[in-house]
């Protein structure tokens, strides 16, 4: 389910009132006016079939003129989608998504119709096995240099070196804190779970994400966040069950509540603390000193891509460091790639939230593979949930 | 030639016809409930005796597990048993006086612009009226206007109370239209006959207005409640995620953990109690209207 009505919007609402308002004053760009009549695309289309302006990149193959993407909240920019657009007549269609088991799900049932989706390291060889996504066609994603790629995150995306998944960013799972609402300083998950009980009762939220709450419930006692261990999840599932009244909400999309002084604490993925802290300057990201997780995000094509050529098409035109500088200005996760990082201004490669120092890096943990299907986790996250 | 055959003759012929309508008239009913209900209750009835696949899914098997396992879902099948009937109930007293406004108060002109107007927002999807209470009940809508006149950090959402709330606003056209209905029939010379008799007016209304209503009140609450107990939108929307209903547990079952087999076991477990849910109704009221048949249900 789409977690916010803003997400697939074409517009903004405020840029439709903008809009209809110089609308209105008679006054109309030569695009927009071009768009609003269809003329442009009309043009275009006549022009290519009539051989007049051939797209040289994407001549070879008819890319059709929708394809859909499974990405998380925030993740891009629209303005990407828009340029995109403008390049290929491919418009695409963004789909939301609170947990990697929620895209397993809507992939395993088939039919997703996504061309392009975006999974976290840890679950790649589980769709690999079950037969969800390709092997990546290199060939048709030139933009892509393996060389510049940062190992340390980039590992999972290929099994038995065949590549089923090149790197979008990496990132942490901290979490995020109204300093104006809770002014102690905090830096570990002990201190997140016992002031959701105490000072941010009723203001704390949880993600609806088996990985990352059962894992930083379990960071409460210094296991390890990838834990399957029977008497080591009652202990997180104790604590969970414990903090449960106290919380304001459990959903992986806390911005807007915390955007609106609703929530004052939650957990949070690097980018949404980076966008949270660029918009609004009391909040602050902090990651556990006991640890947590460390992740990639991967794109992938499924293998039941309804317009595959376009998959690919998004995902050379994303690979190209130019736009994916831009999706990282707005994302706010760091990227994998040095040809990205050259040319990132010097104050986001040196914003600690996307680029915390090495000893809080040390004890993230990237998730496990085990955890994705263990029917343990799900059923503790069953009983959290309906407690 | 007997004179009587023509008439039989064009009489079977006229029987057929009209056996023929009535079964081209069923016909897209038909062949639409056994494809969107039949043949997926048979499916999903086939997955409830099957397992959970290692990676989640289904994977064929003969077996009652599922079932056994419903208790681990009790605490969702409770907040549902809880809170639909009190959200239907919350909502009759609601639509009541409502309802009784419109049919017996309300000057005949403006009734059917009040009744316009009580449907008409029923015409945009729940989810976007829904989407309107977050933001109405969320900290930039009524706490921020209450902050203007010094009540600070007050919460709405994410509460049970906005969960009702939200129920009794989405739900609520359903519960007053079949008790408009069934006011809007009354007989108004059952009433002088009371007054006349010398009840007073509370009296004519708890033995006269009341009862004649009844039928409409336990369609309207049957309609409501059964709806509420598959409900999962608004408890997501409007409680937080924290407030979890047994719809919640069957998009988590099939949407998060993939345990298809189990998640077909609450969802028929769910139509069983709906069937009885609406079965009791039916008795209730027919009981209640001394009537034989109740409209609607």
């Amino acid at each position: 389910m789409p977690k916010s009505y803003r997400d697939g919007l074409p517009i903004t609402p405020d840029k439709f009132i903008d809009q209809l308002m110089r609308l209105k004053r008679g006054s109309i760009s030569r695009r927009d006016f071009l768009g609003l009549t269809g003329l442009g695309v009309a043009t275009a289309v006549m022009a290519r079939e009539l051989g007049i302006m051939p797209t040289p990149a994407y001549a070879a193959e008819n890319l059709g003129d929708r394809m859909s993407i499974a990405t998380w909240p925030n993740y891009h920019d629209p303005q990407t989608f828009e340029n995109f657009k403008a390049e290929t007549g491919v418009a695409v269609e963004v789909n939301v998504f609170g947990s990697n088991e929620e895209m397993l799900a809507k992939l395993q049932a088939g039919g997703s119709g996504w061309s392009l989706f975006v999974p976290t390291n840890y679950t790649i060889s589980t769709y690999k096995k079950l037969g969800i996504i390709e092997p990546l066609d290199m060939a048709k994603l030139t933009n892509f240099d393996g060389k510049s790629e940062d190992a340390r995150f980039t590992a999972e995306g290929t099994i038995d070196g065949t590549i089923y998944a090149v790197p979008k960013n990496w990132g942490t799972t901290g979490f995020a804190v109204n300093t104006k609402k809770l002014a102690k300083p905090m830096s570990s998950w002990k201190e997140f779970w016992d002031t959701a009980m105490a000072e941010a009762d009723g203001r704390t939220m949880v993600h609806d994400y088996q990985l990352t709450t059962i894992g930083n419930a379990l960071k409460y006692y210094g296991y390890s966040f990838n834990s399957l261990k029977q008497d080591e999840l009652a202990k997180a599932e104790e604590l969970l069950l414990k903090v449960k009244p106290h919380l304001f909400a459990v959903s992986s999309d806390y911005q807007p509540a915390m955007r609106a002084g609703d929530a004052w604490m939650t957990m949070c993925w690097t980018n949404d603390g980076a966008q949270l802290h660029r918009d609004i300057p009391e909040i602050a990201y902090v990651l556990g000193k006991e640890g947590g997780e460390i992740w990639t995000d991967f794109y992938a094509i499924p293998k039941d891509a309804p317009n595959k050529p376009a998959g690919y098409a998004l995902l050379n035109y994303l690979m190209n460091p130019k736009v994916a500088v831009k999706e990282h200005l707005a994302n706010g996760a760091p990227s994998t790639d040095a040809r990205v990082n050259a040319l990132l201004p010097k104050e986001v490669l040196d914003n600690p939230i996307l680029y915390p120092a090495a000893d809080l890096l040390k004890p993230l943990e990237f998730g496990a593979a085990a955890t994705l299907t263990d029917p343990g986790r799900a059923e503790l996250m069953a009983r959290f949930k309906s407690a | 030639m007997p004179a009587g055959s023509q008439p039989a003759f064009s009489m079977r012929r006229s029987l057929f016809r009209k056996n023929l309508v009535t079964a081209l008239l069923l016909a897209p009913a038909a062949v639409w409930l056994v494809v969107f209900l039949v043949l997926p209750f048979v499916a999903i009835a086939i997955f409830s005796v099957g397992e959970r696949a290692p990676e989640g899914g289904y994977q064929a098997a003969l077996t009652l597990a599922q079932y056994a396992n419903l208790p681990a879902r009790a605490t969702a099948f409770w907040n549902t048993m809880v809170l639909a009937p009190a959200g239907a109930l919350a909502c009759l007293l609601v639509a009541y006086p409502v309802a009784y406004y419109l049919a017996l108060r309300a000057p005949q002109r403006w009734r059917l612009i009040l009744l316009a107007l009580i449907v008409i927002p029923f015409w945009t999807s729940l989810l976007m009226r829904t989407y309107a209470w977050m933001y109405i009940l969320g900290g930039r809508g009524i706490p921020a206007l209450l902050a203007y006149v010094g009540i600070e950090d007050l919460r709405l959402i994410n509460t049970p109370g906005a969960v009702l709330l939200g129920i009794v606003y989405g739900y609520l056209p359903l519960m007053i239209l079949p008790i408009y209905v069934s006011l809007e029939r009354l007989d108004r010379r059952l009433l002088e006959a009371s007054a006349d008799l010398g009840a007073t007016p509370l009296s004519t209304f708890l033995s006269v207005t009341l009862r004649l209503s009844l039928p409409g009140v336990m369609t309207g609450f049957s309609l409501v409640m059964i709806l509420l107990l598959g409900e999962y939108l608004i408890p997501t929307l409007l409680g937080g995620g924290k407030v979890f209903f047994i719809g919640n547990a069957l998009v988590d079952l099939f949407l998060q953990s993939r345990n298809w087999p189990f998640g077909s076991a609450i969802a028929i477990t769910l139509v069983l109690v709906s069937v009885v849910v609406l079965i009791v109704a039916n008795r209730i009221s027919t009981r209640l209207s001394g009537a034989r048949r109740v409209d609607l249900i």
